[in-house]
């Protein structure tokens, strides 16, 4: 008693109340780091783009060089729009998706289904592995696939395919943990009433678990949006708008870097990246709703 | 075993030396039974004997794990299930499961019906409407639920979840409804009302129920199994085992010298 009386008189509490200040605001400065850069990315974006962004911004292609020196030499806004950026993102994000979302929930659900065994695992280690692969290296194998062989040129399809490679492992994974957090339950109240095996996956498990894919989709997506090294090797760029996915088309992030090699479009650069910061900071959000529903 | 043997009624499923092993451990061992129709009968047993694994090898649910070996017959109405396809079979026997598990992307309404749905079984709209409104009857959920229907029947509580579970059985009208402690997870009042079901569900269904609570099983079956490490150690009248137990073993377990 006496002991712990001894105990409790001990004065510690100065220096504990000290180590609690530092370890306090350590914490704060360590936040502060953390999230300055993205407050100075979008302060940045927002200060120089804005006064590009526009109506005509979104529905009109891009200006030629000669155009855009005019514009700047006369202090005026640079005319013209990336119009043609945006449907070829949309274009190839749509492609894309439209491959890898569907590969990527089978695979998922073949994992989920072979916990353990052979094949599951060597197909798991696979999709991580191909989630390591540089982007520039899928370009590469779209190129030497798709351009030299399939489109006998750059094209919209050839960048698809990069995107949708580097698409894949993300789905395959999130289709398999969305699965596997499913409780046993619900396959076995499927089962019992007779539901055969393949539609207890399609029309129970899969409904179930849609947000969890959604969000794994969305953040398949907005990881694609802004890929520009495959894109360079594949899809090359285009000043007009194309839906001919045999064609080179060109897309957001190809389209920044365009702007960065031209001394008169640096204005350009800004508002293109906050319109595609914008996207991505949406999908982002949206998939963190989704998945905070599902809790 | 003696008892049974008196009684006419017939049996709507006849289990014959029925095995059940999981990677060659034995967790059901030489279970010959019959189960008669429009009765509630219980099984029994301490944790462990293999009541569940029995009860699911009547639906086949069992087939679900691995290594998993079968000896035996179990004949439904005179044929034997493990010549039907488990699909058509689990359309004759119903489950309920130990946690009411509604689905629950679906309405109340849609939970009811699902084994239709899910199997994709064509029905008129008027035709689903009647399966539903006699399903949610018959558990006496549809004056609960009745304005509700298009909800989520995962709002329900867990005694009403309970019974949209049964009532999600009875849809496919079963001849057999299998039941695995179906109130372990239910409070006293929510059980008495599965209780009162059960027993006037015998009317129309034949009942198997497992259940750990012997008064449960007093209260509610007609007969009842007894079963322990794997055998089955008696078989009769639930009147009779309670107030006259053959087995030394059944007369210890309903003591509660182990359990
Ligand atoms: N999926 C399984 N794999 C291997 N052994 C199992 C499995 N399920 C049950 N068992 C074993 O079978 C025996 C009977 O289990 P179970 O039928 O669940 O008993 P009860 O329902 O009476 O508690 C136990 O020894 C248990 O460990
Ligand atoms: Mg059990």
């Amino acid at each position: 008693m006496e002991a712990i009386q001894a105990l409790k008189n001990q004065d510690h509490s100065g220096r504990r109340q000290l180590k609690d200040k530092l370890f306090f605001y350590g914490i704060i400065v360590l936040s502060l780091v953390t999230i300055s850069p993205i407050i100075l990315i979008i302060s940045k974006l927002v200060v120089e783009g804005y006064r590009q962004i526009s109506l005509d911004f979104l529905i009109q292609t891009t200006p030629d060089t000669f155009e855009a020196m005019t514009a700047v030499s006369n202090g005026e806004k640079i005319p013209g729009g990336i119009a043609n950026g945006i449907v070829g993102t949309l274009l190839m994000v749509v492609l894309a998706s439209a491959m890898a979302i569907p590969i990527g929930i089978l695979t998922g659900i073949f994992l989920y289904e072979n916990q353990g065994k052979f094949m599951a695992n060597l197909t798991r280690n696979i999709s991580d592995i191909l989630q390591g692969i540089p982007s520039i290296v899928l370009g590469l194998i779209s190129y030497l696939w798709v351009v030299k062989h399939v489109t006998s040129g750059f094209s919209a399809l050839a960048g698809s395919v990069s995107l949708a490679i580097m698409m894949l492992p993300m789905i395959v994974r999130s289709t398999e943990e969305t699965l596997k957090m499913i409780p046993q339950t619900l396959k076995e109240a499927a089962l019992a009433l007779g539901v055969p095996y393949h539609k207890v996956i399609l029309r129970v498990l899969v409904p179930t678990g849609f947000s969890g894919l959604l969000t794994g989709i969305l953040l398949g997506i907005s990881r694609i949006l802004g890929e520009t090294a495959p894109l360079l090797l594949t899809a090359l760029g285009s000043s007009v708008i194309s839906l001919d996915i045999t064609k080179p088309t060109s897309a957001i992030p190809l389209l920044i870097w365009e702007f960065y090699n031209d001394p008169n479009m640096v204005d350009l650069i800004w508002s293109s990246s906050l319109l595609l910061m914008a996207i991505v900071l949406i999908l982002n959000i949206v998939s963190k709703q989704i998945a905070a529903k599902r809790k | 075993m003696t008892n049974s043997i008196a009684e006419v009624k017939k049996p709507i499923l006849s289990i014959k030396d029925l095995s059940i092993a999981y990677d060659k451990h034995y967790a059901v061992k030489n279970v010959s039974v019959e189960i008669k129709k429009n009765t509630v009968t219980a099984i029994m047993g301490p944790s462990g004997c293999g009541k569940s694994t029995l009860l699911r090898a009547l639906n086949r649910m069992h087939e679900l794990y691995e290594n998993i070996t079968t000896e035996g017959e179990a004949l439904l109405n005179g044929q034997n299930i493990y010549d039907i396809s488990p699909i058509k079979l689990r359309r004759h026997m119903g489950m309920v499961f130990q946690r009411p598990n509604p689905f629950p992307t679906m309405s109340i309404y849609d939970n009811v019906i699902a084994g239709y749905k899910l199997n994709g079984i064509r029905t008129k709209k008027k035709e689903r409407d009647e399966i539903v409104e006699r399903s949610l009857r018959d558990v006496a959920l549809w004056d609960e639920v009745k304005d509700s229907l298009y909800k989520k029947g995962t709002f329900l509580s867990g005694g009403q979840q309970q019974r949209l579970c049964i009532a999600r059985a009875l849809a496919f009208s079963p001849e057999v409804i299998l039941m695995d402690e179906p109130t372990s997870a239910l409070d006293p009042i929510a059980t008495s009302k599965v209780e009162d079901l059960l027993v006037k569900l015998k009317e129309n269904y034949t009942i198997v129920l497992v259940t750990h609570n012997m008064s449960q099983a007093a209260r509610i079956s007609d007969y009842s199994l007894f079963m322990y490490l794997g055998e089955l150690v008696e078989y009769g009248k639930t009147k009779n085992m309670f107030t006259n137990p053959i087995d030394p073993r059944t007369e210890e377990y309903l003591t509660g010298k182990f359990g």
